[in-house]
């Protein structure tokens, strides 16, 4: 089963990173965007086919390693 | 005074550590990170500086599961002093040991100079050399040294006196390198015996080369 997970940085936590990004967009002057945000994203080919399963062991990796629940969130998507 | 210095793959600053405790007349010994158990009789447990796993995932995370943190847990958690320097300070909040997380720069760039810092609170041990308001300069190299946390812990940390060291100009003017919340540059936990840095004391240990005030600082664990 693939899985794909996103992180990214908590609503109201600062984004470095598309802070610099949304200032270059607009020097380029894509003037629409509102605000950037960066974040990451994990696929991960996994053998194990009940998707509650993989669910559950993808939560679990992603609170003990995968995100820092400090100052991250993370979604888990499932894909056949 | 015995000293345990981890090395991980990727650490770079072992070597710079176990000089400046070895120049305070210090044993000292580099304790591979696949180890399970720490030396016997250590008094200190110093994280280094570096780019441990290569900075994979987020500076630290890889390295707070090497088997050697279980003991250094243990350590902490009976009292033991820790104290982890930049990169060492991301694995000892990745660890849990310390609150708080790191983001990357403000200014999205890696800042390698020398930076003055603020001494917030002296009631410790690592900084009981030092007085309150005292200023020292100390180089600071690190792209993920952005301090977070909530208001809620941040008010904890005063509370208990946990923030320790600010950045600041010469005149002791708040002046902030990195992003991080009140300029913190180190904290430690509740009970004082686990310290965490970004800038590197071990690096400032002959005014021949720039300065020599991280020797109050290490110095203080001593006796």
């Amino acid at each position: 089963m693939k899985v794909v997970v996103n992180i990214s940085l908590k609503e109201g936590v600062l984004d470095p990173q598309g802070k610099a990004v949304h200032h270059a967009l607009s020097a380029l002057k894509f003037n629409s965007v509102d605000d950037v945000r960066i974040g990451k994203q994990i696929v991960m080919q996994i053998d194990e086919s009940d998707e509650a399963k993989v669910r559950e062991s993808v939560s679990q990796m992603c609170e003990e390693l995968l995100a820092n629940t400090v100052i991250e969130d993370y979604t888990i998507e499932i894909l056949k | 005074m015995k000293v345990a210095v981890v090395v991980f793959p990727g650490t770079n600053c072992e070597y710079d550590t176990e000089y400046a405790y070895k120049k305070l007349d210090q044993d000292v010994v580099l304790v591979w990170h696949k180890e399970e158990k720490l030396p016997e009789n250590i008094d200190l447990v110093v994280l280094p500086g570096g780019f441990s796993y290569g900075d994979a995932l987020r500076s630290g995370s890889i390295a707070r599961f090497s088997p050697i943190i279980q003991d250094v847990i243990r350590f902490a958690n009976d009292g033991g002093y820790v104290l982890g320097i930049c990169n060492g300070f991301q694995i000892l909040l990745e660890a849990g040991l310390l609150p708080g997380a790191m983001k990357r720069n403000q200014n999205v760039h890696f800042v390698s100079k020398y930076h003055y810092l603020k001494v917030e609170d002296n009631s410790n041990k690592f900084l009981r050399k030092l007085n309150n308001g005292d200023i020292v300069n100390i180089p600071i190299a690190h792209g993920e040294g952005n301090y977070y946390i909530d208001d809620k812990s941040l008010k904890e940390l005063y509370k208990n006196g946990q923030v320790i060291l600010t950045y600041c100009d010469s005149n002791a003017k708040e002046l902030n390198p990195n992003g991080s919340v009140d300029s913190i540059a180190g904290i430690c936990n509740k009970n004082k015996n686990v310290f965490g840095l970004m800038p590197h004391p071990e690096r400032a240990m002959e005014s021949i080369l720039g300065s020599s005030d991280g020797i109050k600082m290490l110095e203080g664990f001593i006796g």
